[in-house]
């Protein structure tokens, strides 16, 4: 069938500045150029090329430029050109649009609409610099109050696990992603002091001496789930739904199942690894507190349990629901979140923000005097030390980076992580794509990424006066909106500026 | 209810932001002394305040009436005082009633239009067991405090009374004629509000039992330490940085039972830096604390002076952005904002020293100690 697809990029060529050196024909992973040594020229196929940069970046003499293409479709505000490509490749395929990353719709991004507070005259802002600046945090059920016997302090405390910066690395398989961008996670998160969840795709035997910096998950297809596995862990992460996707599995394609994703993940090599919808031993409630419990037994009761949910309508309830059902943590995942491979209409139109989700759930937790029980990690389009310290005040502990630490490493978010190629190195299992990643840089990046960060959190805490990061948890008063209807502010529990 | 965020925070901002000077003083052999002193030494840090909020707490003063609960209450109308009345006569036998004597007005420079102050000598009306009698009182002050209009309880605790208004100090000392009263525990505070409107309620201390709280500091946590107390059942209607204080205390001491020296270590936790160095019990003791009542950790700078029946508290943040000076002579303890102060009142004191943030000073009646980095300080003279 002839395909009616316009190619989606333009890529330009300054033949003045192009030596030939081919750079670009050997770093496109989808083929766009190729070398005609005939007429000593090089060639763009643009139907190929997804927009990644990876040939303009290494171009050595800045030779090519890549930008989207400028259509030719009449302009129409009801029928885009994303709905006419959409409605065209569903014409010729007849399947569902598949794409990667986070949504890219322009719903209200409301860290972009609250502002921050500053000490001025009647309290002195802090300098970092010069004083102490506690990020420390301690994930973890806590008890409602410490018990004093005489001469000695008693309770009982649930297991906790220390984090030395707000910022977590979100769940990024392996098997989604390449091997060296999954090693180079467990390694900055230990010299970051803090986590790394493994994602549902197992943990490969080699590198579980990271164990005390991982939280491992156990999804709905349970892969690589074993005694040791969940023993290896600091804390071990129920996930029932994701951002990207709330309500649907996962499919990871045989292409993408190599001997040792099979290994690692204990499925035959070459067969698609299927994550169902629901884990189908969680129906209800109470089935995910035989869970919670199951893997508490499991591991001896000395790790926190946290319970991942897709950002949804109820997440309130729920979520009160998970922490009665015994979860140590809950993880909220918002509109935002991003993901290796999801159908592009689930992506786009399914679920809340995580700025909404998050204020819901910490008041509901407070309201119902449970809030000490669980700690929040939330997730969900994390751009930048802002949006972290905002969603501290509107109430999390913690937050969870997965696209912004994929940036670190060099992703440009060309959204095309389900096909199994990645001229990035990140998200492909193709040895000759993953080994541009040298683990040792890429940890330094993604380490550069999180000390930049808590240094930017530093001076923003300073400068509200407070010098512990616990002091700003939930201190909604530090926040202001701006441009907001009043039921937005109600829902996210903060005044509007001037007021 | 009552709202009294309208009157303590008319503009309804966040809360009522004030800065302050304190000054207390305590005979560690519970010898009584007359307020003339502590008022002296008040006046001595006039610019600390601006004549919108003074007032003092005082221990040991009704030694005839000392098994009774002694409420100060202040009433803006007629109304308010009946309704309290009646609620009180229902609530608890009352041995005695009567208006706290003080000068007329226009002889008292900077005191204007003040409510009635009245004192009630009483105990609870049934017998409800002396553990829960401290219980009783709480509930019956706090629908006294936001169910009647135009009453206020200033203290309800034994043997004790808070006097406070708006004015300076000295002006409201001089009013409630301060020096006729004796007592072995005084503490005093000037107040320099930014954004409250005058209102006697909203002057320091702040009392509930015997407990006094007066206090210098802009709490930046205020919005965290006010959730952990909603989660524990106290509701903030003053917005006052000085009523989180007062609730946190409450709870630690009285419902949670925990000790001075580790409630002072709550407010003012040790930085993770200190803690990572400690002896291995050590370590996992204040670990705990902070991991427990990490929504109690008060941050921003504040001094305080807390005191009961027992014990007088000088305490700073953990890194001393309020000014606080411990003096002592004899069995005499200073706490104040300045050193001038007690200089003032006591020129030729033994020892004077600048306490470390996050590190009480308690002053302790029983067993005429004064406690500092967990060891006893010399009293006496050497």
């Amino acid at each position: 069938m002839q395909s009616y697809l316009l190619p989606e990029f333009k890529i330009e060529r300054d033949d003045d500045r192009c030596i030939r050196c081919q750079v670009c024909v050997r770093q496109c992973g989808f083929d766009t150029h190729t070398y005609d040594e005939e007429d000593d020229s090089i060639y763009s196929n643009e139907e190929k090329c997804v927009g990644c940069q990876r040939c303009a970046v290494l171009c050595p003499t800045n030779a090519i430029t890549v930008k989207p293409h400028d259509y030719g479709y009449r302009p129409n505000a009801n029928w885009s050109r994303e709905h006419i490509q959409d409605l065209t490749k569903q014409a010729e395929t007849g399947g569902v649009v598949l794409t990667g990353s986070g949504n890219d719709k322009p719903f209200r991004i409301y860290w972009d609409h609250i502002v921050l507070n500053a000490s001025q005259v009647t309290n002195p802002s802090i300098d970092p610099l010069r004083e102490p600046m506690e990020l420390r945090t301690y994930l973890g059920r806590k008890p409602e109050r410490m018990e004093y016997d005489g001469g000695s302090l008693k309770v009982d405390i649930a297991p906790q696990v220390a984090i030395e910066t707000p910022i977590v690395f979100s769940a990024l398989s392996y098997g989604a992603i390449s091997y060296q961008a999954w090693k180079s996670l467990l390694m900055a998160a230990r010299e970051a002091k803090t986590l790394c969840n493994t994602g549902e795709g197992g943990w490969p035997k080699e590198l579980r001496e990271y164990g005390d910096r991982v939280i491992a998950q156990c999804a709905s297809g349970r892969f690589g789930v074993d005694s040791d596995y969940l023993n290896s862990a600091a804390i071990v992460e129920i996930k029932i739904g994701q951002g990207a996707k709330p309500g649907i599995g996962g499919h990871l394609p045989g292409e993408k199942v190599s001997a040792d994703v099979s290994r690692t993940r204990m499925i035959p090599e070459g067969t698609d690894a299927l994550s169902p919808a629901p884990q189908h031993d969680i129906y209800s409630i109470e089935d995910l507190s035989m869970l919670i419990y199951g893997l508490k037994e499991a591991t001896n009761y000395e790790k926190p349990i946290s319970v991942k949910i897709s950002a949804v309508h109820n997440a309130a309830a729920i979520a009160s629901g998970m922490v009665r059902a015994g979860a140590d943590i809950i993880a909220l995942d918002g509109l935002r979140g991003g993901t290796g491979a999801a159908p592009k209409i689930i992506r786009d139109n399914v679920g809340i923000p995580i700025e909404m989700a998050l204020a819901a759930v910490d008041q509901r937790l407070r309201e119902e005097g449970i809030r000490n029980q669980a700690s929040l990690l939330v997730a969900g389009g994390f751009r930048n030390s802002g949006d972290v310290i905002k969603a501290i005040a509107l109430g999390a502990d913690a937050v969870y980076i997965g696209t912004a630490a994929l940036v670190a490493m060099g992703c440009t978010l060309c959204q095309k992580c389900y096909t199994g190629i990645c001229n990035w190195g990140i998200c492909t299992q193709d040895p000759y794509l993953s080994k541009r990643l040298n683990p040792d840089i890429v940890t330094r990046r993604l380490v550069n990424l999180v000390r930049g960060w808590s240094l930017e959190i530093k001076e923003m805490l300073g400068g509200m006066g407070i010098n512990a990061l616990e002091s700003l948890r939930g201190n909604r008063l530090h926040l202001r909106g701006v441009g907001l209807d009043q039921w937005e502010l109600d829902a996210l529990g903060i005044r509007g500026v001037g007021t | 209810m009552k709202n009294l965020s309208q009157v303590s925070n008319p503009y309804n901002d966040d809360k009522v932001i004030s800065a302050c000077g304190l000054f207390g003083m305590m005979s560690l052999e519970g010898e009584t002394f007359s307020g003339r002193d502590a008022m002296r030494a008040i006046a001595n840090m006039h610019v600390r305040g601006n004549g919108l909020g003074g007032g003092f707490g005082v221990y040991g003063i009704y030694p005839d009436y000392a098994d009774l609960y002694a409420f100060h209450v202040m009433y803006q109308s007629r109304r308010g005082k009946e309704e309290t009345e009646s609620f009180l006569q229902e609530e608890f036998g009352i041995a005695r009633a009567e208006e706290i004597p003080h000068r007329d007005v226009p002889a008292v420079q900077g005191i204007n239009d003040p409510p009635e102050v009245w004192r009630y000598f009483a105990r609870p009306a049934a017998a409800i067991g002396e553990d829960k009698e401290d219980d009783y009182v709480v509930e019956k002050v706090m629908f006294i405090n936001t169910k009647i209009q135009d009453a206020f309880v200033f203290s309800s605790g034994k043997n004790m009374g808070v006097f406070k208004g708006v004015g300076y100090p000295e002006n409201i000392g001089e009013y409630f004629a301060l020096e006729d009263y004796d007592g072995y525990l005084w503490t005093a505070h000037a107040r320099f509000p930014t954004n409250t409107q005058a209102w006697w309620g909203g002057a320091h201390p702040f009392g509930v039992l015997d407990w006094t709280v007066v206090h210098n500091g802009e709490i930046s946590s205020y919005g965290t330490n006010r959730n952990f107390l909603e989660m524990h059942g106290y509701f903030c209607t003053m917005h006052t940085d000085t009523e989180v204080m007062a609730y946190a205390v409450d709870l630690l001491i009285r419902r949670h039972r925990l000790p001075v020296e580790i409630m002072a270590k709550v407010l003012a936790a040790p930085l993770w830096s200190e803690i990572d160095l400690m002896p291995e019990d050590e370590r996992r003791k204040y670990t705990l604390l902070r991991q427990i009542y990490s929504g109690l950790l008060i941050n921003g700078p504040f001094t305080v002076i807390i005191a009961h029946r027992n014990e007088m508290i000088g305490l700073g943040d953990r890194i001393r952005l309020r000014p606080l000076v411990a003096g002592v002579k004899g069995s005499m303890l200073y706490l104040s904002s300045e050193e001038a102060p007690m200089r003032l009142v006591c020129p030729d004191l033994d020892h004077t020293w600048i306490p470390k943030g996050g590190e009480p000073i308690i002053g302790r009646l029983s067993t005429r100690e004064i406690i500092y980095e967990n060891k006893p300080v010399l009293v006496g003279s050497e």
